[in-house]
């Protein structure tokens, strides 16, 4: 028989925003022996570098920065008394529910638990993974590595700057970096739109009279042992660089602002299953994966735009591990959720039979759309209808199933945009 | 003049008339919020400051931010007075790191808490 170092009723995976949250609903719902494992020395996760304002208008009504809003979910976690072992890195999670983890102060770990919540969050897409040709020098940075020398470290990464990228993080470094006095040179987005939001497009660049060019990319990278310059041009309708559009742009640094991944590594080695369009597990409405016990949120699960949403997701998690410890969240019988025209990724992939509880759906557009609706349909039959002025991308769209049509469901849910006419 | 209105994902262009400081028109927008918007931001442009300043007694250096939004001509002023105050740990989060900043009667202040760990 193994011997476990401790048995736990939930264990919860990562002490960031869908962690702490999802703690905290655990707790709030009964549940006293859970603990939390964070990697990192503090709690919080990416909040604590994310210094500018404009957390938290959805879930208190007021503009916070990142450690403010971290700090809340901190101060109440302690309130609570919850269990929290910081600088602990989880190696493995089991099907079996048994967590490995290591750490300096307690060694190595076996815990048994009977659930467990995977709240790992995401890492920023490399540049490897761009493919981007030229010299393998120093001076580049994902822009999330560049907040953290700022903001954590108080140190500049350098002194002339081009953003590969137009995410909110490289907006946000944009006008970090040109208050700290460096010289952006240039945001420059491969798509013919930003994905970052239209006011940090204002407010970033346009306030530091930063250019950006979109339908752009970088498809040279120069320097020795330290960049010196990039090579930018204009792309087709299919990416590709469009010869004669090339501009050298002379530069030490180069942030690259181009997408996040969710991180899946241990959920992998558990043998959940994963969804190859949001990169995270696929869930059923308790948030409840393929293997019965875990369960996830937060941007482990999908890209969040919202630090709000996060929370959201990640009380409804906890919630739910609460109700399956005290039996309350039986097997049930499920129906697809598929994604239709115009519609990438929707979460949750699957809604239980037999329930009477509303269910919010949220996906990202494949592309702009203008002046559109979204709609659900099962049986051949609307059951929720949504329009906008806009649908881009960028921004997550969310749209509620009301409990009467998930009580009558019995068929699969298709989840579309259509223009109007 | 011509802005962006930054309340939604629409992002509508804005041509907005004015004349001796005042906006007399305002065209392109899809809904309501635009023309508030380009009255505030025509006539009385503000911006939060958020920004980190070095603290004595701390590896990691302390986050602040202004309480309200200051003018946007302000900005660098505001920045030159953060270069230049010292701070030194312990610092509690919401404390007072400048008082009146650039005379804007607006007071910068903690983001987070430091401890003395040097």
């Amino acid at each position: 028989m193994r011997h476990f170092s401790r048995e736990v009723d939930v264990l919860i995976v990562g002490g960031g925003p869908a962690g702490l949250g999802a703690a905290i609903a655990v707790k709030e719902n009964g549940i006293d022996n859970l603990l939390v494992l964070e990697r990192a020395n503090f709690l919080g996760g990416i909040l604590g570098q994310c210094i500018h304002n404009g957390f938290g208008l959805h879930r208190f009504g007021e503009e916070l920065t990142g450690p403010e809003y971290a700090q809340r979910d901190i101060d109440r976690v302690k309130e609570l008394g919850i269990e929290i072992q910081t600088e602990t890195m989880v190696l493995s999670v089991g099907e079996d529910l048994v967590v490995s983890a290591v750490s300096s102060k307690n060694g190595m770990q076996l815990i048994k638990a009977k659930a467990i919540i995977l709240a790992m969050g995401c890492r920023e897409r490399p540049r490897g993974a761009l493919g981007t040709p030229g010299t393998r020098c120093a001076g580049i940075y994902s822009a999330g590595t560049a907040q953290q020398f700022v903001n954590l470290e108080g140190y500049m990464p350098g002194k002339r700057v081009v953003i590969l990228g137009s995410g909110d993080i490289g907006l946000i470094m944009a006008r970090r970096m040109t208050l700290q006095g460096a010289k952006v040179l240039a945001c420059v987005e491969l798509m013919p739109y930003s994905s970052g939001l239209n006011r940090n497009i204002v407010q970033c660049l346009q306030d530091y009279d930063i250019p950006l060019y979109l339908s752009h990319t970088v498809i040279d990278i120069k320097g020795k042992d330290r960049l010196t310059g990039v090579t930018i041009a204009k792309v087709d309708d299919n990416r590709q660089p469009i010869p004669g559009s090339e501009k050298d742009l002379e530069c030490d640094t180069l942030l690259l602002s181009v997408g996040l991944i969710p991180e899946n590594e241990l959920s992998q080695g558990a043998g959940v299953d994963l969804s190859p369009l949001t990169s995270g597990p696929v869930v059923d409405d308790s948030f409840q994966t393929s293997i019965p016990g875990i369960f996830t949120c937060g941007n482990v699960l999908h890209v969040h735009d919202l630090v709000d949403y996060v929370s959201e997701e990640s009380f409804k998690a906890g919630r739910s591990a609460a109700q399956y410890i005290k039996g309350l969240l039986p097997p049930a019988d499920t129906v697809q959720v598929l994604d239709g025209e115009g519609v990438r990724g929707t979460v949750p992939q699957r809604i239980r039979l037999g329930q009477e509880e509303s269910i919010a759906l949220m996906f990202r557009p494949s592309g702009v759309f203008r002046n559109a609706v979204c709609t659900v349909t099962s049986g051949g039959r609307q059951i929720a209808r949504k329009r906008a002025q806009i649908f881009t991308p960028g921004e997550m769209v969310t749209i509620n199933l009301k409990k009467e049509e998930v009580a009558a469901l019995s068929d699969s849910v298709t989840v579309s945009i259509e223009r109007s006419k | 003049m011509e802005i962006t209105c930054i309340n939604c994902p629409v992002g509508c262009l804005l041509q907005v008339e004015m004349a001796g400081g005042k906006v007399l028109s305002v065209s392109g927008q899809v809904c309501k919020r635009g023309e508030i918007y380009a009255h505030q931001e025509c006539v009385n442009p503000t911006r939060m400051i958020t920004a980190v300043v070095p603290v004595a007694g701390s590896q990691m250096p302390l986050s602040v931010k202004t309480e309200q939004p200051i003018p946007k001509q302000d900005i660098n002023k505001c920045m030159a007075e953060l270069a230049a105050v010292q701070v030194e740990a312990p610092v509690r989060m919401g404390e007072v790191i400048i008082r009146n900043v650039c005379d804007s009667g607006v007071n910068i202040i903690a983001t987070k808490e430091i401890a003395r760990t040097v």
